[in-house]
């Protein structure tokens, strides 16, 4: 099959991921939809790699889900405090910083 | 021997710490101390004195290097003193005559309770003075140049609780001030055309200087001059420096202060002689001076303030006679010399009238006093002859020969200048006849006058007033005031002849400053001649004037010269409209463009940058997701160029 079906696999992927994260208030969808980018930038290293035939692509890809893995943990950290804090989820709530 | 010059220095700033710093416990002996260590400076003055005549004329000048002042690369301001002729003249002349109003003071200020304080300033007056003419270079002179005013300013508002002191005082100081800048700028002149300004070296390679850049010098040194030596355009301080205790008067106008101007064109003769527009302008400024205080003085009622006027005529001759050249030098500073003696006479003559009337110095309130005064009377009138002129007295000496050497100056600027000077002894003759006839002759105006105060007839503090001071009781001074009084007359009358038989002045005087004869149009004698009917002129006017006819004790209204004259051909009104009214617009005008011009930039874009993040600031809205957004659209526009310029 052609690797480059790959990269609009991605490409839509990370578009869906990112209009999530534009248009969902609540915090875990958000969330979800910051995942749904970063695999679809995995899915696009892994796909250059085997295009390119060396293994760069695929090392980031690595270091990429070590990265998510930790963001994970924080980024839920943070949400559940939050809704202990605010009884919502919702990240428009979230504007204490605001002027 | 030319380790003592400092010593001439040190006497009255001794004098002058000692008594400022030494609080009321030297309040008994202040003024002792004060008149002692001036007399010292005098006797340490003849003594180095002694030592220069009995050296050759070409080796009579000492210096004594005391320390680096501010050594820094090229520019070496050293303190040195030097002494020669022209300033052994000036050293006598500060501290003889100086000591003289010393000891005139003691019996004048003797009921002032911050006497101790006046002697104290009178020390730092005569120290600042003697640093003056006795400095090697134009920067300590300069120093001594300040220290004159600084000290005239103290003296001139010593009694600062009355208003018109206060103001006489700072007005001296500012209007002394203008001068001081011509000096200033005239010294970096020197420095950067001579590359030095000690005495030596600037007037030894002035002749190798460009015309222009002598001009310039020579024409801030006039500037300075003026100041110092009150000359037109900035006489206006000297009249209203007659606030000040009369020995004040006396030291400024006779032996210190306004002497310094001529000192100071005489001493830069080397610039001036390379520099013959610059000396034009001397001459002008000599000779408009001297019709203008001339004139002031004849319309004065104050008869200090006719002696004021009478000063600045004086001096306006020596101006006169420096601009003409070496053949003007010497009879400068012969004229210099005797007018210090008669001027001072005539000032303490003043002081005494003064002290036994009251404090009066309305001459229309005086009237007969020579026969309660006697010895003022005889001191006074001595002086009185020796300024108009009279044969044989001093003034006749010194003055016939700046009459001759302005003629002497040859077309018809020399018939001009010749003519202004004659015409200014006329004047002379007519104002100081006037002064006397009021003071000493005629009938005592003093008696009953008090009674009647047309202001207020019948208010009781009026009456009370008179009735504290009374009817003035004239009577003659103390001893301390009149002895000076006695021996300032004996210098009038012998003096002139003393430095002109033989050309004693001269010869004294030529090395240091030089000396050509003019090729005068008229002989000499025909100048005594011309003099002579000048005085006789004046005195007949004065007597018909003043003498015939018995003096209203009130002023009349008089011509408009005389009311012009009155008030100082409005100088005052002058500068009042031309500088204050002046400075005052241009302030205005630099505050407008100050606050349209330069306060618009600042707080304009100031309002700008304001306005600006006030509608950025509704970019932050607290909303993540609208962060995102931006954070999206960010990274769109990079992607998006990074690809255009690939394409390109």
């Amino acid at each position: 099959m052609n690797p480059v079906n790959y990269l609009y696999l991605a490409a839509l992927l990370f578009t869906i991921g990112a209009t999530g994260v534009l248009i969902r208030r609540n915090a875990i969808v958000v969330f979800m939809c910051v995942e749904l980018m970063l695999n679809a930038c995995n899915l696009a290293f892994v796909t250059f790699s085997r295009m390119h035939g060396n293994l760069d692509g695929q090392i980031i890809a690595f270091f990429t889900m070590v990265v998510a893995a930790a963001e994970v943990v924080v980024g839920l950290a943070i949400i559940v405090s939050l809704f202990r804090t605010r009884h919502s989820a919702s990240v428009d709530d979230a504007s204490l910083m605001k002027l | 021997m030319e380790n003592l010059i400092a010593l001439l220095i040190a006497a009255p700033l001794l004098g002058a710490v000692v008594l400022l710093l030494g609080g009321r416990r030297l309040d008994a002996v202040g003024h002792w101390v004060g008149t002692l260590l001036s007399t010292a400076s005098f006797v340490v003055g003849l003594v180095l004195f002694a030592g220069l005549l009995g050296k050759d004329a070409e080796h009579r000048t000492w210096t004594q290097h005391l320390w680096s002042w501010i050594p820094v690369g090229d520019f070496q301001a050293d303190v040195t003193l030097r002494l020669d002729q022209l300033s052994m003249t000036f050293v006598l002349l500060i501290t003889g005559v100086g000591s003289l109003i010393h000891l005139y003071s003691i019996g004048y200020m003797e009921h002032d309770e911050r006497r101790r304080r006046f002697f104290g300033y009178l020390n730092l007056f005569l120290a600042a003075m003697l640093l003056l003419v006795l400095a090697d270079n134009y920067l300590l002179l300069y120093v001594g140049w300040e220290g004159v005013g600084l000290a005239s300013y103290l003296l001139i508002g010593f009694w600062q609780h009355k208003p018109s002191a206060a103001t006489a005082a700072k007005k001296a100081f500012l209007v002394n001030r203008v001068g001081d800048v011509g000096l200033s700028i005239a010294i970096m002149l020197m420095f950067t055309t001579f590359g030095t300004f000690a005495f030596g070296p600037v007037l030894e390679h002035a002749g190798d200087a460009s015309e222009g850049r002598l001009t310039a010098i020579g024409l801030m040194l006039l500037l300075a001059a003026c100041g110092k030596s009150a000359q037109v355009p900035l006489q206006s301080w000297l009249g209203d420096a007659m606030e000040g205790p009369t020995p004040v008067s006396a030291l400024i106008h006779a032996a210190t202060m306004v002497t310094a101007g001529v000192y100071l064109i005489v001493r830069s003769a080397a610039i001036f002689n390379g520099a013959p527009d610059a000396q034009l302008v001397v001459t002008v400024v000599g000779g408009v001076t001297l019709l203008f205080g001339a004139i002031v003085g004849c319309a004065k009622d104050d008869i200090k303030k006719a002696l004021a006027g009478s000063t600045m005529s004086q001096i306006g001759y020596m101006v006169l006679a420096a601009g003409l050249g070496p053949i003007g030098y010497v009879f400068a500073i012969m004229h210099l010399v005797t007018h210090g003696f008669f001027k001072a006479g005539l000032f303490l003559g003043a002081g005494s009238v003064m002290h036994g009337m009251n404090d009066e110095v309305d001459m229309r309130k005086y009237g007969g006093l020579r026969k309660y005064m006697p010895i003022t009377f005889v001191t006074f009138g001595l002086g009185y002859l020796a300024i108009i002129g009279f044969p044989g007295l001093s003034g006749f000496f010194s003055k016939d020969k700046i009459i001759e050497a302005a003629f002497a100056k040859g077309g018809a600027e020399g018939w001009i200048l010749g003519g202004v000077a004659l015409l200014g002894a006329a004047i002379t003759a007519f104002y100081m006849t006037r002064v006397m006839l009021m003071t000493f002759f005629g009938e005592p105006r003093w008696k009953n006058q008090p009674t009647k105060s047309p202001e207020a007839p019948s208010a009781e503090p009026a009456a009370e007033h008179q009735g504290a001071h009374g009817e003035p009781h004239p009577h003659e001074s103390p001893r301390t005031m009149t002895i000076p009084m006695i021996v300032l007359a004996v210098g009038s009358v012998a003096g002139g002849a003393f430095f002109d038989v033989g050309d004693r002045f001269l010869h004294w005087l030529e090395p240091v400053t030089g000396h050509s004869e003019g090729h005068s149009p008229l002989s000499a004698l025909t100048v005594t001649g011309a003099t002579m009917v000048c005085l006789v002129l004046g005195v007949g006017l004065a007597w018909a004037q003043y003498g015939r006819k018995p003096v209203p004790a009130h002023a009349p209204r008089g011509s408009v010269l005389t009311r012009a004259a009155r008030r100082d051909l409005y100088q005052d009104d002058f500068n009042h409209v031309v500088l204050v009214r002046g400075g005052e617009h241009l302030t205005r005008s630099l505050v407008y463009v100050d606050h349209t011009l330069v306060d618009g930039v600042v707080n304009g874009s100031a309002a700008g940058f304001g306005g600006l993040s006030g509608r950025l600031r509704r970019v932050q809205n607290g909303f993540a997701r609208s962060y995102a957004v931006s954070m999206f659209g960010g990274a769109a526009l990079l992607v998006a160029a990074t690809l255009l310029m690939r394409a390109v």
